[in-house]
């Protein structure tokens, strides 16, 4: 009990047990604020934070000594990962993976004025496709693997991306008129959606009018027929 | 087959080229892959993370063979338990936790490999005196001794803090411990390095 007494009076401020995370810039804005603000304060305090700094830097020194594993290490790993049993992929949908994807995709600059719709864009959209899934009878996280007249896999598609400057509106309704329904996407690097645009297998030349009729309108910035799974 | 298997191998490798090129193709979408059984975005979160998580484990087990024993043990349960990744904490931040209990389970199975709990009394037997160890190093390598003489308690806070820039609530989270002991627990291995400077020479003045 003593000890415990004794221990609370030696620990100092809040504001100081909290320098090694304002040096590693761990800290939320307002704990940073507050530790700024006794810093600039306090000289004793801003002398110990430069311990804190060496700190810092030398264990980062010594991390950085310790090298990197051997190639042993993943090859032994991904031994053990082809002896495990065959998983059999499912469709699953994470809203909040597919918009950091989404949203990652655009270049920075376009993300400046674009993000905030087609954030909100691919929320709706992201209701729009488990309304898919939920009406082909696979909900939740496990949303079951492949079966017949799988909306991923059966029927036409085409390839679209999205102009940036395109709202949430445009979007739905570009969807709505198409009767399309997101089934991928973003392709990384290259941002293209895949668009389901009939239940069933198109021709050639009836895919074709349905990728021009889609280039007409101005939300999307690219639309290309898609190869079938 | 052979024009079919060239094809498909660089096709494989132009997708991983584009999962290791695009930021956008964050832990968390990694994660929802492995989840799928997509053996390729395994490689990819290998590849960003198991340096970190290796050295992570060195620091606590203390043998080069046996980290890279627990390194490919912790990415296997991640490529198990991927579909129970609830997102709460950052990917880097998982692993670590599993990483620390295997490393954990390790030396509970193996003690020797902990080869001592508290280093810090060896650095303290230096047959050295303070002026001799301090002419014989600079301050820097003799502050990185003396972060290596932490016990492993203090090791692991000191380095989930400094080098794996770690948050109160998330080391909180990897530890398993309240986050005012976080707090408190990184102030006494702070302590504890500012006696073992001591004892080398380097008076700091505080605490």
């Amino acid at each position: 009990m003593n000890a415990k007494i004794k221990e609370a009076q030696e620990l100092p401020e809040d504001v100081e047990l909290l320098l090694p995370w304002h040096a590693a810039g761990t800290l939320n804005r307002r704990d940073a604020a507050r530790v700024e603000q006794a810093l600039a304060n306090d000289n004793e305090l801003a002398t110990r934070y430069e311990m804190v700094r060496e700190e810092l830097g030398e264990a980062i020194r010594l991390n950085e000594s310790l090298g990197a594993p051997s190639a042993r290490a993943m090859e032994s790993l991904f031994a053990k990962i082809d002896a495990e049993p065959a998983r059999k992929p499912k469709v699953t949908f994470s809203v909040m993976a597919w918009v950091t994807e989404f949203v990652g995709s655009f270049q920075p600059r376009t993300l400046a004025y674009g993000a905030t719709a087609a954030a909100l864009a691919i929320v709706l959209q992201a209701g729009i496709l488990a309304g898919v899934f939920v009406k082909e009878g696979a909900v939740g996280p496990q949303l079951a693997s492949y079966h017949q007249n799988d909306p991923t896999v059966d029927g036409a598609f085409v390839l679209v991306r999205f102009k940036p400057e395109a709202t949430v509106s445009d979007i739905t309704k570009f969807l709505d008129e198409n009767k399309a329904t997101v089934v991928d996407g973003p392709a990384a690097g290259s941002g293209l959606f895949r668009l389901r645009v009939a239940e069933k297998p198109l021709s050639q030349g009836e895919l074709g009018s349905v990728v021009k009729n889609m280039a007409r309108n101005p939300v999307v910035g690219l639309t290309v027929p898609a190869a079938q799974p | 087959m052979n024009l079919n298997l060239n094809r498909l191998s660089r096709d494989y490798s132009i997708r991983a080229e584009q999962l290791s090129a695009n930021p956008a193709t964050s832990d968390e979408v990694l994660i929802g892959r492995i989840a799928n059984g997509d053996r390729l975005a395994m490689q990819v979160l290998f590849a960003r993370h198991h340096v970190r998580v290796f050295r992570f484990v060195l620091r606590l087990v203390r043998d080069e063979a046996a980290a890279e024993d627990l390194i490919s043990e912790v990415f296997l349960d991640v490529w198990r338990q991927a579909g129970k990744f609830e997102g709460r904490a950052q990917v880097s931040t998982w692993l670590l936790a599993i990483a620390r209990f295997k490393a954990l389970s390790a030396l509970r199975r193996r003690p020797e490999l902990e080869l001592d709990e508290e280093t810090a009394e060896a650095i303290e037997d230096t047959s050295d005196t303070p002026d001799v160890a301090l002419e014989k190093k600079d301050k820097s390598e003799i502050l990185r001794k003396c972060l290596s003489g932490l016990s492993a308690e203090h090791r692991e806070i000191v380095d989930l803090v400094y080098y794996h820039e770690k948050s109160v609530e998330e080391v909180a989270e990897i530890v398993g411990i309240p986050e005012a002991t976080v707090k408190t627990r990184m102030f006494y291995a702070r302590k504890k390095l500012a006696e073992l400077l001591k004892a080398q020479g380097i008076e700091r003045g505080w605490p």
